[in-house]
């Protein structure tokens, strides 16, 4: 976003050398959020958005619908001092997001917000999402990386780690075990080396040799009740813990 | 419309919508009201009545008995100090005095009044002066001369050049007291116009609003819209100050009189006062970017800031050696040197006046601090964008700076 200069080579953004007009197609939220506290929230937005090549009048039109669409029409003519702080962050976010980027860089978008404005903004990520717009999250909250994310790529001092879409992530970093939700007595299956109990399951750990399909098969003719039964993959949070910790060894 | 100019706009509209903004511009021409109202009531009070004044007198030394009415005043003879106190508690005469007979030697006079006052009035200790000469020298000289020794000199003094004709600039206070007062209204332009850019830069780093400008402008774009801007509210300011001095000095001078009414602002002054005002806040304002740039918060920003703030007001602690000694080398060096340049220029004009030569160097060594200024503080902004936390010692800076 040209905020420091690179060390060496080049970047592109969009497929072309950053300028000032590729500027205008960049929506960046940072991690540390901070709006002019004298300002009204509609002025804020208005001055922002024009450095963004928007006019007024469009600006105050988008500002309008997106005010409204977060609930916020209502504070519009107050100052940004006056703000709660999840308010002043959805207001950080409209700025973000009000010109109609193509590419939006969100650093750590759910900090410090309450449960119903994070369910509010992942709303609008998704929104952005869908309506083909490339949305870059930095986060530290694998839930919120698997909840939204369509590919994944792990940064580790400066280096990428891990780079696919969580499914093939998951798949790479599944141990061959399954989870198993259970009434009855379970006895010795064959093929599984090793039962991990769990607040409510048990996790079974299969030998190399062995499938998912044949243990449910093996587990069905022991005549337990199964109420639960699934092949057991990693959490995001797991394989970060994995993959960080590998680096730190 | 262009960013640089969108910066600009915002800058200069927030800035001058700023109650202490207004209220700083304002508060100028409304104290220099304020004075002249004081002034009014002050010497409303004091001035003396226009209606004629009585004034008794007993003389024991003989003699005096011519002269008796002078301005306003009237001296009224009474025989003995008690006819006099008589006359005075009935309220007939404001007060009186006693020449006593060995009056020559002495030069006692004892004067008698029933208002508590710090001293006597400068009309009623003048009119008691004049009857007193007037009575002694009467018959011995003659009345001109008497009147000369009232008001003995009026001094007037005409500075020539060095071709010996008369110099256009007459010196005096009349001709000190308009540089002095650009001089002053300089240092305080530069001191707050300089804080805003300060403050604004400095504000936008500590809440991280830089971040968000900077991935929508450029350095250069974020710091010229914002110099400008912010000097363009300072030459808001400068302006409601220049237009009100000589609205109030004809105020002043209709009133108060003396010396004021010989001040007149001739136009180089004027011009040398907005091109220094321009060169000034401007050197001062990339210096306050470069500052705000490698502090994390107002406050250490603020710190540093009064090293160099205090060199347009330093002239001014020194205003009684450069009265003193207006020709001395000191001050040329320091008219030269970018940061004290603009108010001492200012200052010396009053004085002495500047040789064309040190107006040239000292104005291209401003322009050229500015460039060299600007330079450093876009590097600066660059580099320090993103560091918070501890700030950078002055090897840390320069080793950063190296860096391509």
């Amino acid at each position: 976003m040209d905020i420091i200069k690179p060390d060496s080579g080049d970047i592109a953004i969009l497929g072309e050398k950053l300028t000032e007009a590729s500027k205008n197609r960049l929506g960046y939220l940072p991690e540390e959020r901070g709006l002019y506290r004298k300002l009204t929230v509609m002025d804020s937005i208005i001055y922002l958005a024009s450095l963004k090549g928007m006019d007024s009048r469009s600006a105050r039109k988008k500002a309008d619908e997106l005010l409204n669409q977060t609930g916020m029409l209502l504070h519009e003519r107050k100052k940004i001092d006056e703000l709660s702080k999840g308010m002043g962050q959805i207001i950080q976010f409209i700025v973000t997001i009000i010109h109609d980027p193509e590419l939006i860089i969100l650093d750590e978008p759910f900090s410090g917000l309450d449960p119903v404005n994070t369910e509010l903004l992942k709303k609008l990520i998704i929104d952005l999402r869908n309506q083909g717009k490339a949305v870059v999250l930095s986060t530290h909250q694998m839930n919120q990386v698997e909840e939204l994310c369509d590919r994944i790529l792990m940064i580790d001092n400066g280096r990428n780690v891990l780079y696919g879409n969580p499914t093939e992530i998951k798949s790479k970093y599944r141990s061959n075990s399954v989870i198993l939700d259970f009434e009855g007595e379970l006895g010795q299956v064959l093929g599984v080396t090793e039962k991990r109990a769990h607040k409510g399951y048990v996790e079974l750990v299969l030998d190399a040799n062995t499938t998912p399909k044949q243990v449910l098969e093996r587990l069905v003719s022991t005549g337990i009740i199964i109420n639960r039964f699934e092949v057991a993959t990693p959490s995001m949070n797991e394989i970060f813990l994995e993959v960080a910790g590998k680096n730190y060894e | 419309m262009n960013k640089t100019l969108l910066i600009f706009r915002h800058e200069f509209l927030h800035t001058i919508k700023r109650t202490g903004f207004i209220i700083l511009t304002l508060a100028l021409p409304v104290l220099a009201l304020l004075g002249i109202g004081i002034f009014h009531i002050v010497s409303g009070v004091t001035r003396p009545p226009t209606e004629v004044t009585k004034i008794g007198y007993v003389d024991k030394a003989g003699g005096f008995d011519q002269f008796a009415t002078q301005g306003n005043i009237t001296l009224v003879r009474f025989d003995t100090p008690e006819a006099a106190t008589q006359v005075l508690i009935k309220k007939d005469i404001g007060e009186y005095f006693i020449i006593p007979p060995d009056f020559i030697s002495t030069g006692i006079i004892s004067r008698y009044t029933t208002q508590r006052e710090l001293t006597p009035s400068a009309a009623t200790t003048a009119a008691i002066k004049n009857f007193i000469s007037s009575n002694l020298l009467a018959g011995k000289v003659p009345t001109t001369t008497i009147t000369r020794v009232e008001a003995p000199l009026y001094l007037v003094t005409t500075t020539l050049t060095s071709t010996g004709a008369v110099a256009p600039k007459q010196g005096g206070f009349g001709n000190f007291i308009i540089p002095a007062i650009f001089g002053a209204m300089l240092a305080l332009a530069l001191v707050f116009t300089s804080t805003y850019v300060l403050q604004s830069l400095a504000e936008e780093k500590e809440n991280r609003l830089m971040e968000i400008l900077l991935s929508s402008v450029s350095t250069r774009q974020l710091l010229t819209g914002k110099v400008l801007g912010l000097g363009a509210a300072g030459m808001v300011q400068v302006i409601v100050w220049v237009v009100s001095i000589p609205l109030l000095l004809n105020l002043a001078s209709s009133s108060i009189g003396g010396f004021l009414s010989t001040i007149q602002i001739t136009p180089s002054l004027l011009v040398l006062g907005v091109v220094y005002f321009i060169l000034g806040y401007s050197l001062f304002a990339v210096l306050s970017a470069g500052v705000a740039a490698i502090s994390s918060t107002v406050r250490e920003a603020q710190g540093l800031a009064s090293i160099y703030t205090l060199f347009p007001i330093a002239p001014f602690w020194f205003l009684s050696l450069l009265l003193l000694a207006p020709s001395s080398p000191i001050w040329i060096v320091f008219s030269i040197f970018p940061f004290s340049a603009p108010v001492l220029v200012m200052l010396r004009l009053g004085l002495t006046g500047v040789p064309a030569w040190q107006l040239v160097v000292s104005i291209a060594v401003l322009v050229l601090s500015i460039i060299g200024g600007l330079l450093l503080a876009v590097r600066l902004l660059r580099t320090y964008v993103l560091m918070y936390g501890k700030r950078p010692g002055i090897g840390e800076i320069i080793r950063n700076l190296r860096v391509k």
